[in-house]
């Protein structure tokens, strides 16, 4: 078995009462591309820290190439510390240096090259990471994105054979992120180091990725190929890939399914306790398939977020929303009438009807026929989720229509 | 009665808990110069950022160190002319005008000058360096930080205070000349001739040393201020920076008039 470039085995960072890291194991492997993914504050600059030794664990130990960092010879630490280089998450350029001499920097005080040397080695880098136009500027002068790049350049300029990137790809425009991807993933191919990269940018990294480490919790509970992380069935790996989807419920201000659900039961099981009942709505946007394919994803959105929004006004507190599927809301009203619950949709309907979304208009390039359905149920003692949802749904009706007078043009 | 006895040792708990910390930070203090001072010998010498240095400390501090002695001086000779005439000794103005400057004021007002101008802006720029995360990409860049940036401003502070601290010496002793000779009218001639006489090489060597010393600490505590801006309890970002360069003005300020007393008892 090949012996891993750098392990950390069971480390441990507290930081006062604060633990950041709990007992973390991770493996890099020499020649490989490892993204540790993890939310913000989770600990992912903390780890890269201690890799390159800014920061000394509390408890746990880290391995490089098998022998132990505490170890080390401070000969070994040397020769280590200038195999690897660091791109930090702000940058951290030397504010009063020009861009120029910041890149050249490490070679300047690392390496035995003439000045002409480094100057062309400099102008090479900067002319790859198209900064040329601002290579006798100072930082403050220039943009967060050209930061980034003088800060990748900085990394990249002395060859290093390990290079440890903490989101360098964060505030670049989508253009320049997949530039910046391909530009670490093509030097990686061309000189072979091994990279470690902190990224937000799922799923665009995971292509460019050998291996993948989530963080959570201060731990990491899966660390693997890009192609088991799509594979696994963990949890915290799901909430990690479905990411995207759960933003967009953030948005519409639902709640997620599984929320739902779980309420649905304990009601359910209120309701077989006390011989109760309570209101369940099922709202379903016909067509909104069609007008994410043809008339666009915002607008697609847009359509859920204000179902959403209303929903909140009219319903307040008394119920509960959530994205049941991709064009379904269910609505959990416990402790409501029916009666109550039928005399607020029949207003929402008329609120709904009012609003943009239900204009013309709104769509000029291309407008897409649609209605909302919503339909009522009263769960009851005995019933189960399945029969109580399916009622829900045969007795759906339209509240809120809009038509187009042909598909593709404005009616 | 524990409350009692609680209330009783509560200051002394504090007064003692302050002086370890003062010790301890005095001590740190201490270990951080030795280390930067060890350092300034590592090869390949640093000389170009130990230039620039002397020229940001010295060169650029020279008119503010000419307008502070020239007036030091002019009031130095106007005050010690009002004192001597009722003993009817003005004569003896130039020795006092000279003593008084390169015993005393010269070193110290140039160290308190040098603070101001210099000191604040190396603890604000280490710190800023410490808070934005530059000190750590040396550090990873196996450059080592305090070499990098500490030991240039050390020594550039060994060779500009002295010198700093010579022209004030002499500026002051024109400016007495300017008030005592040409707005009070002493002799000219008894002016400069009673400074020879009265001035010691042992004053000018004393003059001197404290320069040196007041050049060390100067540069030692802003540069350990700013580099520590982190630690700092209460102070974090832009906050600490600016906590960092106080108390490196102030903690300066207050050991260049300490460390004088304990030196000029030692040269008398």
């Amino acid at each position: 078995m090949t012996v891993p470039l750098i392990e950390l085995k069971n480390v441990t960072k507290r930081f006062g009462e604060r633990t950041v890291l709990d007992r973390v194991n991770l493996t890099i492997l020499e020649g490989d591309i490892t993204t540790i993914i993890g939310k913000s504050g989770g600990g992912k600059s903390v780890l890269l820290k201690h890799i390159i030794g800014l920061l000394k664990p509390d408890e746990g130990e880290i391995l490089i190439n098998g022998k132990h960092l505490k170890d080390m010879t401070r000969n070994e630490r040397t020769l280590f510390k200038r195999q690897a280089s660091y791109m930090f998450q702000n940058n951290a350029l030397f504010d009063s240096l020009t861009v120029f001499e910041n890149i050249a920097l490490p070679l300047r005080e690392k390496t035995r090259l003439r000045e002409d040397a480094i100057k062309s080695k400099v102008l090479a880098k900067i002319d790859q990471m198209e900064l040329s136009e601002v290579a006798y500027k100072y930082p403050s002068q220039i943009s967060g994105g050209m930061q980034k790049r003088v800060a990748l350049a900085r990394a990249l300029v002395t060859e290093p054979k390990i290079i440890l990137f903490d989101e360098p790809t964060t505030g670049l425009d989508p253009l320049r992120k997949n530039a910046v991807l391909g530009l670490i993933a093509h030097h990686q191919k061309k000189i072979g180091f091994t990279a470690v990269l902190v990224s937000h940018d799922i799923p665009d990294v995971f292509f460019i990725s050998n291996r993948v480490a989530i963080i959570d919790s201060c731990r990491i509970p899966f660390q693997g190929t890009p192609i088991e992380l799509e594979q696994s069935e963990n949890p915290v790996v799901q909430e990690f890939i479905k990411g995207q989807t759960n933003l967009k419920d953030e948005l519409t201000g639902l709640n997620t399914r599984q929320d739902v659900k779980d309420m649905l039961i304990q009601e359910m099981d209120r309701v077989n306790r006390l011989q109760e009942s309570f209101p369940v709505i099922i709202f379903t946007i016909d067509n909104l398939e069609q007008i994410n394919k043809h008339v666009g994803y915002i607008a697609a959105q847009q359509i859920v977020q204000c179902l959403g929004t209303l929903l909140k006004d009219h319903f307040d507190s008394a119920g509960t929303s959530a994205r049941y599927s991709q064009n379904e809301i269910l609505m959990v009203l416990p402790h409501t009438d029916p009666k109550e619950a039928k005399q607020v949709l029949d207003e929402l309907a008329i609120d709904l009807q009012k609003q943009e979304i239900f204009k013309a208009k709104s769509y000029p390039k291309a407008c897409f026929s649609f209605s909302i359905l919503a339909g009522l149920a009263e769960a009851g003692p005995g019933m189960d989720l399945d029969s109580l949802i399916g009622q829900a749904l045969s007795h759906q009706k339209i509240i809120a229509h809009l038509e187009c007078i042909k598909h593709g043009g404005t009616a | 009665m524990t409350q009692a006895t609680n209330s009783v040792f509560t200051p002394f708990n504090r007064l003692g808990k302050v002086s370890i910390a003062f010790i301890g930070e005095l001590g740190a203090i201490a270990i951080f110069f030795i280390h930067a001072f060890c350092l300034i010998f590592s090869l390949p010498l640093q000389v170009s950022k130990t230039i620039e240095q002397v020229f940001f400390i010295g060169a650029k501090s020279t008119l503010i160190i000419l307008l502070v002695g020239l007036f030091t001086g002019m009031v130095l000779g106007l005050q010690g002319y009002y004192t001597l005439v009722k003993f009817g000794s003005e004569g003896v103005l130039g020795a006092v005008v000279a003593l008084s400057l390169i015993r005393e004021l010269g070193p110290v007002m140039t160290a308190l000058m040098i603070i101001a101008r210099a000191g604040s802006s190396m603890a604000a720029e280490i710190g800023i360096m410490r808070i934005s995360e530059q000190i750590d990409a040396l550090e990873t860049m196996d450059i080592n930080p305090i070499r990098f940036l500490v030991s240039p401003r050390i020594v550039a502070s060994i060779i500009s205070f002295p010198l700093l601290t010579s022209i004030f010496n002499v500026i002051g002793i024109a400016g007495g000349y300017l008030s005592g000779v040409c707005l009070l009218g002493i002799n000219s001639g008894i002016y400069l001739n009673r400074i020879e006489p009265n001035v010691a090489m042992q004053d000018v060597k004393g003059c001197f040393i404290k320069a040196f010393v007041f050049g060390i600490i100067v540069s030692t505590i802003c540069c350990y201020q700013g580099y520590f801006t982190n630690m700092r309890p209460g102070g974090f970002g832009a906050k600490g920076v600016s906590l960092a360069t106080t108390s490196a003005v102030v903690l300066s300020c207050v050991l260049v008039l300490v460390v004088d007393y304990v030196l000029t008892s030692f040269l008398l």
